[in-house]
Parts: C-alpha cells; structure tokens; sequence
C-alpha cells in the first residue's frame, strides 16, 4: 500500500464509523420516540383531538389547552405519567371535562392538533364511557342510575332500560352507554358511587368492536341504514337505476312469508 | 549591577499584556457580572411569566399575559409564539400545521434572526443548569473524559430532521430536556429531573461545557439561522492583547478567532451566544455588544507581529 492508498482507507474507514454512530444513535433514538409514542393507548385526550398518530405528531406540547381550561382537568403529561411525554390528558375519575360549550381548550391549541372544526362540544368524541355490569348497582339490582343523571347528553349518551330479572317480579333499570353520543367526558365516571368506579371512560379503539361490511342488516335497509352497501351492477346490467337494497334481501320481512 | 527591568510581554498591537483583575469593591465585582445578573433576570421573568399566568392567572387588561409554554405560547391572548425548531420537526411528519404556530414560530425564527444564539445565553433554562456544572468543572479543574467535536451537534440537528421523517413524530422535541425543564417548571416535572441530573453530570464530570457546545440540536439550528444576525459582539482590533482573557470565560471559545474578528471588526460566527461574558473580563475595553450595520473595522496598528 501505498502512501495515498493508506489515507483513502483511513478517510473510508473514519467515515464508515461515523455512519455507524449515526445509525447506531438513530436506531436507539427512534426507538424511544416509537415506544413513548404508542405509550398512550389510555390517555383520554382533550375534546377534539386527533386519532393518536395525527395528535402525536401535530402536539407541540405548548399545555395552552391546559392554561386555558377552566377546571382542573388538563394536564401535560410529565414523563412518568401514564401518557406519552408532554402531551394533554385528563383522568376522569380525579376531575372529568365540564363540556364548556365555547370548547376554550381547542380554541387556544395553535397547531389544530385539537381539531379547529369542531364547532359543537356534543360533537366531540373524548373516550367512551363503558360499564362494568358485574359491578354497576343498577345492573346487581339497587337503584342507583347516578351516571344517568348527571350525563350532560342523557337520554342520548345514557339511557335507563328495563331489564327482567330471572328470580322476581321486579325488573331491573340498567343504563346503557350509546357511542353515538356518548362524547366522553367522563363526569359519569367521576360520579360513579362504587369504590372503584363501575362505569370509566376509555379510547372507544379499544373496546369498540366492527361487524365488518359484509353483513346485511336486511331490518335495517329499509331505514336507509345500509353500512353503505353498493349493489352489483353486473348482476342486473338491463336495470336502469341500481336497486336500493340488496337483490333477493327483501323476501325474509315481506309480509307474504 | 543594576536588576535586570522585569520581562513584559507585549501584545501584538505593542502594548503590555495584562491579565484580567477581579475588582475588590463589591460595585466593581457587580459590574463584571452584570450581564450575568440580565441574563439571570431575563430568564427567571420568562419562566415567571409563564408559571403566574397558569397559577395565579396573571392577566394583563383581562387577557392572559404569557400562556403555554417555550414550545409555543400566545403573549396576552394575541401573539403568537413558537419554537422553530419544533415547527420544523413537525412539519417534516408531513402535516399541515393551523396558522397560529406557523405565524408564531415565524416571529420566533425573525427574533433569533437577528439577535444570533440569544436563545441559549438569555432565555434556554437548561442554560442555568449548564452554566452552574461549567463555574464547578472550573473551580474543580476537571478534564474531558473523552474528545467530542462541536460539529457533532450539526450532526444531531440532522439526524433530528431524518428521524422527524422516518418516525413521524417531532424526534427532538419528544426527548428534548430543554421542553422537559420549562415544561416541568410550569405544568409539573415528574421523572423529568433525572433528564437534568443527567446533564448536569455530563457537563461536569465528562465533557465541558457537553450538552450546550457539542450536543444540543436546537443551539445548532439558532447557530445556522443566526449567521447573519444583527446583534453582535464587536472586536475593537487595535486595543486587543491577545492577553485571551475572554477565551477562558467563553463557553464556545473557538468563536474568538483573533484574525477573523480582526478582519471584520466583530465576532462573526453564529455559534456565539451573545452571552457577553467577555466583554466585562477584557481588561483593555476591546469587546462590546453591538449592532453589525454600525459596526466599522478599524485597521491594527500591528508592529510586531510575526
């Protein structure tokens, strides 16, 4: 090897070791940005907020929400808290969103990772309260119905059904939780009488199930609700207008059966 | 026979070379700190602002008077602040951000614009932390454990964007301890301290002067936006002594390039922080803070130097 030999292979060798620093920093670096951002699976977020991914990358972590709310129900999540790093949380059970219809949290976020359209606070979508039935009063029988009343939506978000109970003349009156309405704001679980409450508030991506768009709900197109159910048009090409409903689905519910 | 006349070195301008004296009245010594105490003043009433608004609900005219944080903030319910940086970061995660940020990180990066690293001399709280772990290192005469060099931090800077890119979130301001500190100190700290021990710990024990001078992406980005600033500390040539007194105060010292200042009257690099440390321990008057249109480069009248 020659003189110039030997500098190119020290300069190769210098910059291949920067590299991998580089790289090797890289690595572990996004590593702790990934598993802090998937951290937050339980954060109940501010009225408005992005789906996690969105929120996670549009939170400048500024707490302007947390100023601005009104209640002590924001918080910026130090690191150590039960939510990725810095980001605005609230725990229901110690202090609940009020609902302020004026939404003043949103208003005050100045990178729309609260989403700046969201007019109406009943539009929001918070969590999703959920009742544990094993250990609801109403639903072991008692009457409680306190989640009911103080649901700032109730008759929409919570109602009070009857439920026959096996052993006795008496029924039971249960709430039920509607994710139509249901915004989140977990004032039902802050009310909630048990010792650990029976009704909480939780991300409805991890209780919430989907039945998948091959289901025809036959009793239900005739409401126009159709989960969106396209016809076939191969299947009648002399047809001018498609059929509304499913071809061959009416047969089950028409009154000649 | 007579004593020989005690050797004086002589600068290059021909005068005698004296070292900086520590004044021993009490008014003196406040003179040589001053722009310590303001920067001190500047940024504990920045953090002060921010902690009364969210606790106390300090308003100005019933509008709050500094919310949020050094992240982003809104200064009495209209301006618009934000850090750049952070901006950038997120960004580059490819969404569109509301104009607030956008207009306030624009104000922020113009701020900077002209006044250089001010940033990280006069408002950063890790500065406190910082500086506290550099006056011990000194006093406890404690070498680097290891050589780093202080491009390094230009590398973090671009390894922050790329990961901003490939993890979709804002790679440094998710792990950054200058949003855990200020944070912390507004909204509540948590483990958040261990982020600070570690600094400290770092600069004073393994690399002087480490986080702020090798490492910090954010002092790298307001040193690259700050090449051109207008607040500059400048460099009167024909009284300097090279006696390098403001070299051993000046946490960036590769900054006091004696021929470039003399060249161009000032200290023209943007890794300087404008902190003025070495204006007041300059016992010949050469350095002050200054504006870089009224800056004039005088000509030396260099004798010997050779």
């Amino acid at each position: 090897m020659n003189l110039s030999d030997k500098a190119r292979r020290k300069f190769l060798v210098k910059v291949t070791q920067n590299v991998a620093v580089a790289v090797t920093g890289g690595a572990v670096w996004s590593y702790l940005l990934t598993e802090q951002a998937t951290a937050g699976t339980f954060a109940i977020r501010p009225p408005g907020a992005l789906a996690e991914k969105d929120f996670h990358a549009k939170c400048i972590k500024c707490g302007q929400c947390v100023v601005a709310c009104p209640y002590d129900t924001l918080k910026l999540a130090a690191p150590g808290e039960p939510a990725p790093i810095g980001t605005p949380y609230f725990t229901p059970r110690d202090e609940p969103c009020y609902m302020c219809p004026d939404i003043p949290c949103q208003v005050a976020c100045p990178t729309g990772a609260l989403e700046p359209e969201l007019s109406k606070i009943e539009d929001s979508r918070m969590g999703l309260a959920v009742i544990d039935i094993e250990n609801c009063l109403s639903w072991i029988g008692l009457r409680c119905e306190v989640c009911y009343r103080v649901c700032p939506v109730k008759n929409d978000a919570i109602t009070i059904e009857e439920n026959p109970r096996k052993i006795s003349k008496h029924a039971k009156f249960v709430p039920l939780v509607h994710s139509s309405a249901c915004t989140g704001c977990g004032i039902c679980e802050k009310a909630c009488p048990t010792e650990v409450a029976a009704i909480r508030v939780v991300q409805p991506q991890l209780v919430q199930g989907k039945i998948g768009e091959h289901y025809r709900l036959g009793w239900k197109t005739q409401n126009g609700i159709t989960q969106n159910f396209k016809p076939d048009l191969k299947v009648s090409p002399r047809q001018k207008e498609p059929p509304k409903t499913a071809p061959g689905m009416d047969y089950l519910n028409s009154e000649k059966l | 026979m007579t004593p020989l006349p005690p050797k004086v070195k002589l600068g290059p301008n021909g005068q005698p070379v004296r070292p900086f004296v520590m004044p021993g009245s009490f008014w003196g010594k406040l003179s040589v700190w001053r722009y310590i105490i303001y920067r001190r003043i500047v940024q504990f009433t920045t953090l002060l602002l921010f902690f009364g608004t969210f606790h106390w609900g300090w308003t100005i005219f019933e509008k709050p008077v500094l919310s949020g944080n050094l992240s982003s903030s809104t200064l009495l319910g209209i301006i618009p602040m934000a850090d750049p940086f952070a901006t950038l970061q997120m960004l580059l995660t490819q969404h569109w951000l509301h104009s607030d940020v956008l207009i306030g990180a624009s104000i922020i990066l113009l701020l900077y614009t002209l006044s250089g690293r001010a940033w990280c001399s006069w408002v950063c709280p890790v500065n406190l932390i910082t500086d506290l772990a550099g006056w011990l290192r000194k006093r406890l005469n404690i070498p680097d454990a290891f050589p780093v060099q202080r491009k390094t931090r230009y590398y973090v800077l671009g390894l922050t964007l790329v990961l901003s890119v490939i993890t979709g979130v804002a790679a440094f301001e998710w792990v950054s301890p200058i949003s855990v500190f200020h944070r912390g100190v507004i909204f509540g700290i948590g483990l958040g301290w261990t982020a600070l021990v570690a600094i400290f710990v770092f600069d004073l024990l393994i690399l002087k002067h480490g986080w702020c001078g090798h490492l910090c992406p954010l002092g790298a980005f307001y040193a690259l936006t700050g090449k051109a600033a207008q607040l500059r500390i400048s460099f009167d040539t024909p009284t300097c002594t090279h006696c390098c007194e403001c070299v051993r105060v000046c946490p960036e010292p590769q900054v006091l390039n004696f021929k470039k200042a003399g060249e161009t009257g000032m200290i023209s690099s943007g890794e300087c922080t404008n902190c003025a440390r070495c204006i007041t321990v300059c016992p010949e008057d050469t350095l002050h803070l200054s504006l870089r249109h009224k800056i004039t480069v005088k000509k030396s009248n260099e004798r010997n130097l050779l």
